[in-house]
C-alpha cells in the first residue's frame, strides 16, 4: 500500500508537471482550493486578534526610537511634499503643452483588494495564495501591491484564488530604477530573503536612501508587466569593487513581505 | 476502524488548514514550524506505518491543494515520512517516551533534505544554504516546541496504540 501511495504521488507529480493549466489535475486542484478557502479564511480570522496582539507587543520594543525617527522623516516628507506639488503642477502643464503620450500608469488599472489565505513553505518558495481569482478579473502576471508598494506578481489563477510569487522568490525579477538619478537595474531576491538591485553600471550614482520603483518599458514588442513608478523599496547600501562589473546594491522593501495580510491586485 | 479513519481525517484536515493559513506565516530566525509534519509523526507513532503513510499522502495532497503547489510533491515526501515514522513506532520506538521528540527532530532534517532534493530535481531555484543551514535549526526547535502539545492532543483524540492494549491483555 505504501508503495502504491508513493507511486501515485509520483504519477500525480509527473502528470501535473507536464499538463497545461487547463488540464484535469489543475481543474481538480482549483475545485479543491475553492472548497478549502472558507476554512482558511475562517482560521485566519480567528488567529487575527492573536497576531495583532503579538504585533502590538512586538511594536512596543524600540517604539521610542522609531517615534523619533518617524518624526524626523515626517518633517522631511512634508518639505518634499510641497516641492512635489509644485513639480507635479509644472509637469501637468508641460505635458498638456506638448500633448505628451505616456506609458500606462497606475491610474489606468482597476484595483482588486483581497486577503491572503495561505502561504507555501517559505524556505522553498516565497509564494502566497490570495482569496480572489479570475472571477474578480485577476489575470496572469498582474502586479500585486501592499500599502502602495510592489510585492509580487500573479503566477497562477483559479476562479476564486490566485497564487502570487513574491519579489523575494528566487524566480522573481523586475526592471526598476532609482527615482533620484534614474539608474536602471533589475530587482531580484538576495541572500536570506533580502532584495538586490542588480545590473546597475558602476558609473551610476546610487546612494543609501534612494527610492526604487518599477521601470516599465515602452517597447511595444516586449511590454512590461508592471506600470512605471510603483514603489518597491529604498536603497540600504550601495558599493562596488574592481572585480565586479556592476554595483552591489541592497534594497529594503517598503512592506514586510513575510507578513502580508491584505494585498491589492492591479487589473486592466 | 471507520471512526478512527474519520478522526485521523479530521485531524489531518485541521492541521493542513492551520498550517497553510496561520502556521506558515510564523517565521522565527528564518525557521517555520511544520504543524502537519508534527501531527503526522503523532499519528504514525500512535497508529503505525500504514496509517502514517496514508495520513501523509492525504495531508500532502491537501496541503498542495490549499497552497496551489504542485500536486504530488508534498504527498510523496509525507507518505515516505509517515511510513518511516510508523515503522519506527511499531519497532524500536515502541512505548518509548522520547520517541515523539526523536522522531520529530530526525524527520524534520530528512524532510528538509528530501524536499530540497525534489525541488532541485524539478528545476526550482532553491538556496540550499537557506534550507539546510538558515532555516533548519530554528525549524527543528519550533517543531520540537509543538511536539508535546500536538502529540498529547492527537493521543487524546485517537487513543493509545493498538499494540499497547494487546500487550496489556496478554500480560494480564
Amino acid at each position: 500500500m505504501v508503495g502504491i501511495l508513493a507511486l501515485l504521488s509520483l504519477a500525480l507529480l509527473s502528470v501535473y508537471f507536464r499538463e497545461s493549466d487547463s488540464g484535469p489535475l489543475h481543474g481538480a486542484q482549483d475545485a479543491g482550493a475553492t472548497v478549502m478557502r472558507p476554512f482558511q479564511v475562517g482560521a485566519e480570522r480567528v488567529a487575527r486578534p492573536f497576531r495583532d496582539l503579538y504585533g502590538w507587543f512586538d511594536g512596543l520594543v524600540g517604539a521610542k526610537e522609531e517615534n523619533e525617527r518617524l518624526r524626523e522623516e515626517l518633517a522631511r516628507a512634508q518639505q518634499q511634499a510641497i516641492a512635489n506639488l509644485n513639480a507635479a503642477q509644472e509637469n501637468r502643464d508641460l505635458r498638456e503643452a506638448l500633448d505628451y503620450q505616456d506609458l500606462p500608469g497606475l491610474g489606468d488599472y482597476r484595483r482588486v483588494n483581497t486577503r491572503v489565505v495561505a502561504q507555501q513553505a517559505p524556505q522553498f518558495s516565497k509564494q502566497i495564495v490570495i482569496s480572489a481569482g479570475s472571477s474578480a478579473g485577476i489575470k496572469l502576471h498582474a502586479p500585486v501591491l501592499s500599502a502602495g508598494a510592489l510585492v509580487g506578481e500573479v503566477t497562477k489563477v483559479t476562479p476564486d484564488t490566485a497564487l502570487v510569487t513574491l519579489l523575494t522568490d528566487e524566480s522573481s525579477a523586475v526592471t526598476a530604477y532609482t527615482i533620484r538619478k534614474g539608474a536602471l537595474g533589475i530587482v531580484e531576491s538576495g541572500e536570506g530573503g533580502s532584495l538586490v538591485l542588480d545590473n546597475v553600471p558602476k558609473d551610476k550614482d546610487v546612494t543609501r536612501g534612494d527610492l526604487v520603483a518599477t521601470a516599465g518599458t515602452g517597447v511595444e514588442r516586449l511590454p512590461s508587466l508592471f506600470p512605471r513608478g510603483i514603489p518597491i523599496g529604498t536603497v540600504t547600501s550601495a558599493s562596488q569593487t574592481d572585480t565586479e562589473p556592476f554595483k552591489q546594491i541592497q534594497i529594503a522593501s517598503m512592506v514586510d513581505l513575510s507578513n502580508l495580510d491584505v494585498v491589492t491586485v492591479l487589473v486592466r | 476502524m471507520t471512526v478512527d479513519a474519520l478522526k485521523v481525517t479530521a485531524i489531518v484536515f485541521v492541521a493542513v488548514v492551520l498550517q497553510s493559513s496561520i502556521v506558515s506565516t510564523i517565521e522565527v530566525r528564518g525557521g517555520t514550524p511544520d504543524l502537519v509534519l508534527v501531527t503526522l509523526v503523532a499519528i504514525a507513532l500512535l497508529r503505525g506505518a500504514i496509517w502514517g503513510a496514508a495520513a501523509g499522502f492525504a495531508a500532502g495532497l491537501l496541503l498542495d491543494t490549499a497552497s496551489l503547489a504542485r500536486l504530488g510533491e508534498t504527498s510523496l515526501l509525507l507518505t515516505v515520512a509517515g511510513y518511516w515514522i510508523g515503522r519506527y513506532g511499531e519497532t524500536t520506538g515502541r512505548d518509548r517516551t522520547h520517541a515523539p521528540v526523536l522522531s520529530v527532530a530526525v524527520v524534520t532534517v530528512l524532510y528538509a533534505v528530501g524536499a530540497l532534493a525534489l525541488h532541485v530535481m524539478l528545476g526550482d531555484p532553491v538556496d540550499a544554504g537557506t534550507v539546510l543551514v538558515g532555516a533548519l535549526i530554528p525549524g527543528i526547535v519550533l517543531n520540537l516546541l509543538l511536539t508535546f502539545p500536538v502529540y498529547a492532543l492527537v493521543r487524546r483524540i485517537i487513543g493509545r496504540p493498538e499494540w499497547s492494549a494487546q500487550e496489556v491483555r496478554l500480560l494480564g
